[in-house]
C-alpha cells in the first residue's frame, strides 16, 4: 500500500461555551472539512499561518485529540476503506459499521489499538523548552516509551538509549543530565530522540525549529533528512515558514481557516501558486535577497477567528477576485495540474 | 531539578533561613537524644508521664533537681519540654504525613480528570472547609474522647482539604503542558503520567506548604491540648504543660509573674518550633519559586 | 550622513551565579540620522542588549561596565553622553527622543488599561506643554462661546482660574500647582482636560499606524485586538513623540507573515515621513533586506561584520555571515549548516569567538580578537581573513 495515512472529511470543532449554565454557544472550528492523504516515504509540509487548524491537525492525525467527525486511516488497505464508505453512504448505523471503524479509524481508536498506533505514529511539539519533563533525567525522558510498550527493560534498554541519543547528534555521557542543561537545539533533538525510540512509520513534526535559531535549525533539518532516509520515515511537517517547506519538503498542502486550499509541489507552489491566498503567502515571505523587495501584493486586513469563519470561502473577503458565488458555497479542491489542487472557484 | 548543593548554599546564605535549620536541628537533637537529656527516673513506668516530685498544686520555680521549676502537681517542667519535642514532632509528621498522603490522591484525581470526579471530591472538601478548622477539630475530639490520638485524628481531618486544593489547582495548571500531552502521544497511561510527571512538577508549592504547616498542627495541637481536649494530665506534651498553666498565669496579688516558668518555658519551646518551621518553609519557597531566576 | 548614535567599547556584563557572561564586548557602533540600521544576530550575539544599553535598561544582575553611548540629537543641545546622565534626565530621554518597540506586543501592553490610556500616557509624560496650551485654549473657546454652566456671572472666576492654570502647563510643565493638584483626590478632575486632549493626539497617532476605526480601537483593551494590531498600537506608542531614534527589537518575529509583510510595509512608510532613525533588531535575514539600509552582524557579544544592504548579500565577508546566508533555507539550495555550537556565554572561545566554528580558522585567530577593517566602502569586517 502506498498510502499511509488517509485524512477524509476531517472535522474537529471545539465548543465555547458560555453564559450562567454553560451551555455551547459556539464552536471554534479549528479543522473545517480536510481530505488529505499521505503517501509512504513522503514529506509533506503543512504550511499555514496562525488560527489556520494546522497543528490541530496533526494533533488528531495521531490521536492526541479527538476528531469531532471525519475519518483518519492508518495503513488501512483501499478495500476496507471503500466497504466503509459504502457502509456509511448507505446510511444504515449498524454493528458491521461500527466495528470496522473500531478496527481501523485512528478517530475511535481506544485500548490496545491505541497503544499500538503510538507506536508506529508520534509527534515532535514545538517547543522544546517545555516538550521534555524538566524533572527527568534525558536517557529516562527518551526511554520512556520504550518502558511503557515493554519493548526492551535494562541494560538493552539503556544501549537502545544511548545509540538513539548518538544517532541524533548527542554526545554520550549526557544521560545522567536534565533537560535545562542543554540548549534549545539539543532539546529538540533529544525529543527526535524519543520519538523515534519505538521505530515508528511515521512522524508528525509541529514547527519543530521555529523556536531555536538559524544555524541550529539548519543543522535540525539536515538531521531530518538524514533519519529519513535511514529509517524509512513519513513526515508530517508543520510549519509558518514557506521557505522550510519549499526547501526540504517533496509536497506541500497549504491551509487556511481550518482548510486545505492548496496542495502540491514545491516549485509548483512557489512559482506558480494558484490560489490567491496561496499567492499572497509567497508573495510576502521576505528572502535574504535585497534585489528580491516583497510585492506590494501586501495583504490586507485580519485572518478572520476560527469561531466565526465567513460563509462560503473562508478567504473571500480578503480575496482580490472573489464574487458572489464564493460568498455563497465552498470551494473543493480540484485538480489543475499534475498532482497540483486548488480549492478556488477563479484560480489564477 | 534543583541541584541540592544550591539549595544547601541558599538555606545556608540568608541569615533567617540559617536561623530556621538551626533552630529545627536543635530540635531534631533534642528529640533524638531526649532519654539522654531527661532521662526517666528509676522506676517510672512509662517515659511519656511526666515524673512528679510531690502533689502540691502551686508550681515551685526553678532549683538545682528541676533546672525549669515545676508546674501544677509537681511535673518537671523540664523532662515535660524535652520529651515534649519527641511529641510534637509525633504529632506534626503523622499529621502532615497522612494530610499530604490524602490530600496528593484526592487533589490529583480531581485536578487531573476534571469532570464528575473533580465535582465531587471538590464538594466534599467544600464540606469540610464549610466549619471552621478549631471548632470542627473540637468536635471531633469530643465525640471520639479527648487524648493525643484523637487530636491526630481531628487534625487530620480538618487539615486535608487544603491540601487538596492546593494540589489540584497546580495540577490543573500542568495538565496542558507539552511534556504531559507528549508522554500521553506516547501511550503513557493516566497513573503513569499523574504519578511520573504531573505530581514531581506540581509538588513543590505543597511541601512549601507542608513545612510551614508543620509548626501550624503544633500550635493547633498545643491549643487543643490546652483546652484539655488532649493529651492526658501529665502526659508530656507542650500544649499539655500550658494547660496546667491554666490557673497560674497571674500570681497572687503583689507578684503577678511568680509562676512565670510554668507558662512562659512551654510557650517558648512551641514558640521556637513554630518559628524554626516557618522561617524553613519561607526559605523553601523562596528557592523553589520558579519566577526567582538562580542569580 | 551625521551620526545620530555613537557607540564606543561599550561592555555588558552579566554577574550570574554560574559565572561572568560578556553579553556585549567592546562594541563599536554608530547609527546615522535617518538610516535604517540593522541588527542581525543569534540567541547570545548581543543583538537585545545593545538595545537596552542605549536606553539604560539594563536588567539585573547585568551592568554596563564600560564604554560611552554619544547621542547627538538635534534639539538636546549638543551630544548627550548616555551612560553618564542622571535617571530623570535619561527619562525625559526615553520615549521621548528614542523610543522602543518589543518583540511581544501582548507583554508590552498593560492589559488592565485601554490602548488609547496607554499611548495617551506618553502624551501626558513628555508633552504637557503642548497639552496645557491645547488645553488653555479649549477653555478659552467655552469662556468666549458663553458655554460655561448655569449663570455665566458665577462661574467665571472658575473657568479663568482654570484657563490660568492650563496656562501654567503651558509654561512650565513642572510647576507646583499642577502637580499639587494631581495629588488631591477631588481636584484632579481639573487636570483632566489634558488627558482630554491627549486622546485626540491619540487617535491621530492610531489613524497614522493604519489602524481602521481608530477611535473606537482606542476604547479597547489589549486582550480585545489581534497580534498585527497589538503591535500597531505598540508602535503608536512608540512613535508618539516623534522620536529620532525608534529601536524596534524583533518586532514582527511573533506575527504571521502576511501581518509581517504588513508591518514592514509601515515601516517603510515610517522611515519615509517621519525621517527617523530606526536600529532594527532581528534574527531574520530576510526581514532586515525589506527594510534596513545597513546591517551588523554579531556573533558572541561582539560585532563581526558591517555594510550596506547590498553589500553584506552580495559581498559577504566574515565566515560567519556567509555561514549564516547559507544556512538559510531557500528552495533549490542545499543546506549548509555551521558545525559546533553558539560560543558558550560563560566560556567563549579566545581571540575571536567564532574560530572554532570557523572553515578558514588560522592559529592567529585564537590568539587576539580581530579588529574592525575597511574592506569597500561603508564595509567593515572583523576578522583576520582580511
Amino acid at each position: 500500500m502506498n498510502t499511509l495515512v488517509d485524512i477524509r472529511r476531517l472535522k474537529k470543532y471545539f465548543p465555547i461555551v458560555g453564559g450562567v449554565l454553560r451551555r455551547p454557544v459556539g464552536a471554534v472550528k479549528a479543522v473545517d472539512g480536510v481530505n488529505l492523504t499521505i503517501r509512504r516515504g513522503q514529506w509533506l509540509g503543512l504550511v499555514g499561518e496562525s488560527g489556520c487548524g494546522k497543528t490541530t491537525l496533526a494533533k488528531t492525525v495521531v490521536r492526541l485529540i479527538r476528531p469531532t467527525s471525519g475519518h483518519v486511516y492508518f495503513d488501512t488497505s483501499d478495500a476496507v476503506k471503500a466497504e466503509i464508505e459504502a457502509l456509511e453512504s448507505a446510511g444504515k448505523n449498524n454493528s458491521k459499521l461500527t466495528s470496522l471503524l473500531k478496527e481501523n479509524d485512528v478517530a475511535t481508536f481506544s485500548g490496545k489499538r491505541l497503544s499500538s498506533l503510538r507506536r508506529h505514529a508520534q509527534l515532535v511539539h514545538q517547543d522544546p523548552f517545555t516538550s521534555l519533563d524538566p524533572r527527568m533525567k534525558i536517557k529516562n525522558i527518551v526511554a520512556e516509551p520504550l518502558t511503557i510498550h515493554k519493548v526492551l527493560s535494562g541494560h538493552a534498554q539503556e544501549t537502545a538509549v544511548e545509540e538513539l541519543l548518538a544517532r541524533v547528534g548527542l554526545s554520550t555521557g549526557q544521560l545522567e543530565r536534565y533537560p535545562h542543561q542543554f540548549s534549545g537545539g539539543q532539546r529538540q533533538r533529544i525529543a527526535i530522540a524519543r520519538a523515534l525510540a519505538t521505530k515508528p512509520e511515521f512522524i508528525a513534526f509541529d514547527e519543530p525549529t521555529s523556536a531555536l535559531d538559524v544555524s541550529v535549525q539548519a543543522q535540525i533539518l539536515n538531521l531530518l533528512k538524514d533519519l529519513k532516509k535511514e529509517f524509512g520515515l513519513t513526515y508530517l511537517y508543520i510549519t509558518h515558514e514557506l521557505l522550510i517547506a519549499e526547501s526540504v519538503c517533496d509536497h506541500i498542502a497549504v491551509m487556511y481557516l481550518g482548510r486545505v486550499v492548496e496542495m502540491g509541489r514545491p516549485e509548483d507552489i512557489f512559482h506558480s501558486p494558484r490560489h490567491p491566498y496561496a499567492r499572497s503567502l509567497v508573495a510576502a515571505t521576505p528572502v535574504p535577497d535585497p534585489k528580491r523587495r516583497i510585492g506590494h501584493i501586501v495583504l490586507p486586513g485580519e485572518v478572520p477567528s476560527p469561531a466565526n469563519p465567513p460563509p462560503g470561502c473562508a478567504f473571500h473577503p480578503r480575496c482580490s477576485q472573489a464574487t458572489d458565488e464564493c460568498h455563497e458555497s465552498a470551494p473543493v479542491l480540484e485538480p489543475v495540474g499534475d498532482d497540483h489542487h486548488v480549492a478556488c472557484f477563479h484560480p489564477l | 531539578m534543583k541541584d541540592w548543593r544550591f539549595v544547601v548554599r541558599q538555606l545556608v546564605r540568608n541569615p533567617l533561613s540559617l536561623m530556621g535549620l538551626i533552630l529545627i536541628v536543635i530540635f531534631i537533637i533534642i528529640a533524638i537524644f531526649a532519654p539522654l537529656i531527661a532521662p526517666t527516673p528509676e522506676g517510672h513506668q512509662r517515659p511519656y508521664m511526666i515524673p512528679r516530685d510531690g502533689y502540691r498544686a502551686a508550681p515551685e520555680p526553678p532549683d538545682e533537681d528541676h533546672i525549669f521549676g515545676t508546674t501544677q502537681g509537681q511535673y518537671d517542667i523540664f523532662y515535660g519540654v524535652i520529651w515534649g519535642t519527641r511529641s510534637a514532632f509525633q504529632v506534626a509528621l503523622l499529621v502532615i504525613g497522612i494530610t499530604l498522603l490524602v490530600g496528593l490522591v484526592l487533589g490529583s484525581l480531581a485536578g487531573y480528570f476534571g469532570g464528575i470526579i473533580d465535582e465531587v471530591i471538590m464538594r466534599i472538601t467544600d464540606i469540610f472547609l464549610a466549619f471552621p478548622a478549631l471548632i470542627l477539630a473540637m468536635a471531633i475530639v469530643a465525640a471520639i474522647g479527648p487524648s493525643l490520638r484523637s487530636v491526630m485524628i481531628a487534625l487530620t481531618a480538618v487539615w486535608w482539604p487544603s491540601y487538596a486544593r492546593l494540589i489540584r489547582g497546580d495540577i490543573l495548571a500542568l495538565r496542558e503542558e507539552d511534556y504531559i500531552e507528549a508522554s500521553r502521544g506516547l501511550g503513557a497511561s493516566s497513573a503513569r503520567v499523574i504519578l511520573r510527571h504531573a505530581l514531581p512538577n506540581a509538588i513543590y508549592p505543597t511541601l512549601i506548604m507542608a513545612s510551614l504547616d508543620i509548626g501550624a498542627v503544633v500550635l493547633a495541637a498545643a491549643a487543643l491540648s490546652f483546652l484539655g481536649l488532649g493529651a492526658p494530665e501529665g502526659y508530656a506534651d507542650w500544649g499539655q504543660l500550658t494547660s496546667f498553666a491554666r490557673n497560674w498565669i497571674v500570681g497572687p496579688p503583689g507578684e503577678p509573674l511568680k509562676h512565670w516558668y510554668a507558662v512562659t518555658i512551654p510557650g517558648l519551646f512551641i514558640l521556637f518550633f513554630v518559628l524554626g518551621w516557618n522561617l524553613l518553609g519561607d526559605a523553601f519557597r523562596d528557592i523553589f519559586d520558579p519566577r526567582l531566576a538562580r542569580r | 550622513m551625521k551620526d545620530l548614535i555613537r557607540i564606543r567599547d561599550l561592555s555588558v556584563r552579566f554577574y550570574t551565579y554560574e559565572g561572568v557572561v560578556h553579553a556585549i564586548d567592546d562594541l563599536d557602533l554608530e547609527i546615522r540620522q535617518g538610516e535604517t540600521l540593522g541588527v542581525v544576530g543569534e540567541t547570545g550575539s548581543g543583538k537585545s542588549m545593545t538595545a537596552l544599553a542605549i536606553l539604560r535598561l539594563v536588567p539585573y544582575p547585568g551592568k554596563i561596565e564600560s564604554g560611552s553611548i554619544v547621542f547627538c540629537g538635534r534639539d538636546s543641545g549638543g551630544d548627550l553622553e548616555l551612560l553618564k546622565l542622571t535617571e530623570d534626565r535619561m527619562r525625559s530621554i526615553r520615549g521621548n527622543k528614542i523610543s522602543m518597540v518589543f518583540q511581544e506586543p501582548g507583554a508590552a501592553l498593560n492589559p488592565v488599561y485601554t490602548i488609547g490610556d496607554q499611548i495617551s500616557e506618553v502624551y501626558l509624560l513628555h508633552r504637557r506643554q503642548e497639552l496645557g496650551h491645547q488645553a488653555m485654549e479649549r477653555v478659552d473657546d467655552l469662556i468666549s462661546n458663553g458655554r460655561n454652566g448655569f449663570g455665566a456671572g458665577a462661574k467665571r472666576p472658575f473657568w479663568h482660574w482654570q484657563k490660568r492654570l492650563y496656562r501654567k502647563i503651558a509654561e512650565q510643565p513642572h510647576a507646583v500647582e499642577p502637580r499639587l493638584l494631581n495629588r488631591l483626590p477631588l481636584f484632579r478632575r481639573l487636570l483632566w482636560r489634558l488627558r482630554d486632549e491627549a486622546g485626540l493626539l491619540t487617535v491621530n497617532m492610531l489613524k497614522d499606524v493604519e489602524i481602521p476605526d481608530a477611535a473606537r480601537v482606542a476604547a479597547e483593551y489589549p486582550h480585545e485586538l489581534s497580534g498585527g494590531m497589538k503591535q500597531r498600537a505598540v508602535i503608536a506608542m512608540a512613535l508618539a513623540c516623534s522620536p529620532e531614534l525608534l529601536i524596534a527589537d524583533e518586532p514582527t518575529t511573533s506575527l504571521d507573515v502576511t501581518i509581517q509583510a504588513q508591518m514592514l510595509e509601515l515601516f517603510r512608510r515610517i522611515k519615509a515621513e517621519k525621517g527617523a532613525s530606526v536600529l532594527f533588531i532581528t534574527h531574520n535575514l530576510g526581514v532586515a533586506a525589506e527594510v534596513c539600509d545597513r546591517v551588523a552582524v554579531m556573533y558572541a557579544g561582539r560585532l563581526c561584520e558591517i555594510a550596506t544592504i547590498e553589500d553584506l548579500f552580495l559581498h559577504p565577508s566574515h565566515p560567519y555571515t556567509r555561514a549564516l546566508l547559507d544556512a538559510v533555507p531557500i528552495p533549490g539550495k542545499e543546506l549548509q549548516t555551521i558545525p559546533g555550537a553558539l560560543a558558550d556565554a560563560l566560556n567563549p572561545p579566545p581571540g575571536c569567538r567564532f574560530h572554532p566554528r570557523c572553515p578558514s580558522a588560522t592559529p592567529l585567530c585564537q590568539q587576539e580578537r580581530p579588529r574592525l577593517k575597511t574592506v569597500g566602502k561603508d564595509h567593515m569586517v572583523a576578522c583576520y581573513l582580511f
